[in-house]
């Protein structure tokens, strides 16, 4: 029997939650979408193209165990997702003025569906979860590169 | 062990998922079940088209659109129950034209009911669907070619299709599709329950449910 030393417990419980914090993401965001019928912007869909991928990404890299590979191949994702996010935060909060987004047919991306405690915009909540995985794969980059 | 995690955690979080959208849409049910009380008139307007028997005991209000696909598939199912069931449905159509230029259509088809052609009209204009509105490719000058066949009178449609009563009833209708939070077409309730999944064998269910419920044998 191999004995699991404690760093890479350590590393597979941080890719593990940022399964779960992806894999929760993917699953509001669908509930928006499919169950309260919120129809996503074009801003969405791109933030959606680089978050669902990464649910398979980090589940490959947990198995059979703690693959360092993973974050390589994760993180141009959600920076990527996290700088969209970034982008329509501020479309949304009005910092960047709305003639320039590039969504003039179907949904605004400036659509007001909830605000959660008042100010929580569903923009932001993606930012918060990209900005949470960028900082997650940040830290297992370093502990791995020792 | 890291298996059973990751597999547990999936099953939690689908379970998650599905609950929460029961309880979410059942929450709704209630709300419009609510509003069917209190505001049967948010469902059929007075001047909204019905087909059936007035005392039919249960009211299936549809919202739709004359150049919707899926209203197309959805109008022989939905005769065929009416016929299966004989005095006892009352089809309500409401209006519900979310695509850019489909309110025409609307107009040519309540111009065509001042002529007493309106559910003729309407079967021609579903059947003959792919001349006219293609992919949404909307050509309302092949309709007027494929319209005789409805029996109406085309040059009297073109003049009274701009009556204001007529755009006065869609923004009526459009009024109550945004406070029954009707997102597609067709958007179904049967005695002011939504149809929670949609699908027509979802649908045969709602309208058999509330048919065992008011008309027990």
């Amino acid at each position: 029997m191999i004995q699991p030393d404690k760093t890479t417990n350590t590393n597979w419980t941080l890719l593990f939650l940022c399964w779960l914090l992806v894999s929760v993401s993917a699953m509001i965001s669908i509930f928006f979408s499919s169950v309260l019928d919120y129809v996503p912007c074009v801003l969405c869909w791109y933030q959606r193209i680089f978050l669902f991928p990464l649910i398979f990404i980090f589940a490959a890299g947990l198995f059979p165990t703690f693959d360092r590979s993973v974050i390589k191949y994760a993180l141009p994702l959600t920076i990527a997702g996290g700088l969209t996010a970034l982008y329509h935060t501020l479309l949304y909060a009005g910092i960047i003025p709305e003639n320039i987004q590039p969504c003039s047919q179907g949904v605004s991306c400036t659509e007001k569906y909830i605000e959660l405690f008042g100010f929580v915009s569903i923009p932001m909540m993606s930012f918060f979860a990209f900005s949470a995985l960028v900082t997650l794969l940040i830290i297992l980059k370093r502990r791995t590169s020792k | 062990m890291k298996y059973a995690l990751v597999g547990v955690t999936c099953l939690v979080l689908i379970l998650a998922f599905v609950l929460g959208s029961n309880y979410y849409k059942d929450q709704q049910a209630q709300k419009y079940g609510f509003m069917a009380a209190e505001n049967a008139k948010l469902f059929v307007r007075d001047h909204s088209p019905t087909l059936g028997s007035d005392d039919a005991k249960v009211y299936l209000v549809e919202f739709m659109d004359p150049a919707c696909e899926t209203c197309a598939v959805f109008a022989p199912f939905v005769k065929k129950i009416m016929a299966d069931n004989p005095g006892k449905i009352k089809l309500v159509l409401r209006y519900a034209p979310f695509h850019d230029g489909a309110d025409n259509f609307v107009k040519i088809l309540e111009a065509a009911r001042m002529q007493g052609k309106y559910w003729e009209t309407l079967d021609v204009m579903f059947k003959t669907q792919n001349i006219w509105a293609s992919h949404h490719n909307y050509q309302p000058e092949r309709l007027w070619e494929v319209l005789p066949g409805a029996g109406v009178d085309i040059e009297q449609i073109k003049k009274d299709m701009h009556d204001p009563a007529i755009a006065k009833i869609i923004e009526q209708d459009m009024a109550d599709v945004k406070t029954l939070n009707v997102q597609k077409t067709p958007g179904y309730f049967v005695n002011g329950k939504p149809l929670k999944t949609f699908g027509q064998k979802q649908l045969y269910q709602l309208i058999q449910s509330e048919l065992d419920a008011k008309y027990r044998k």
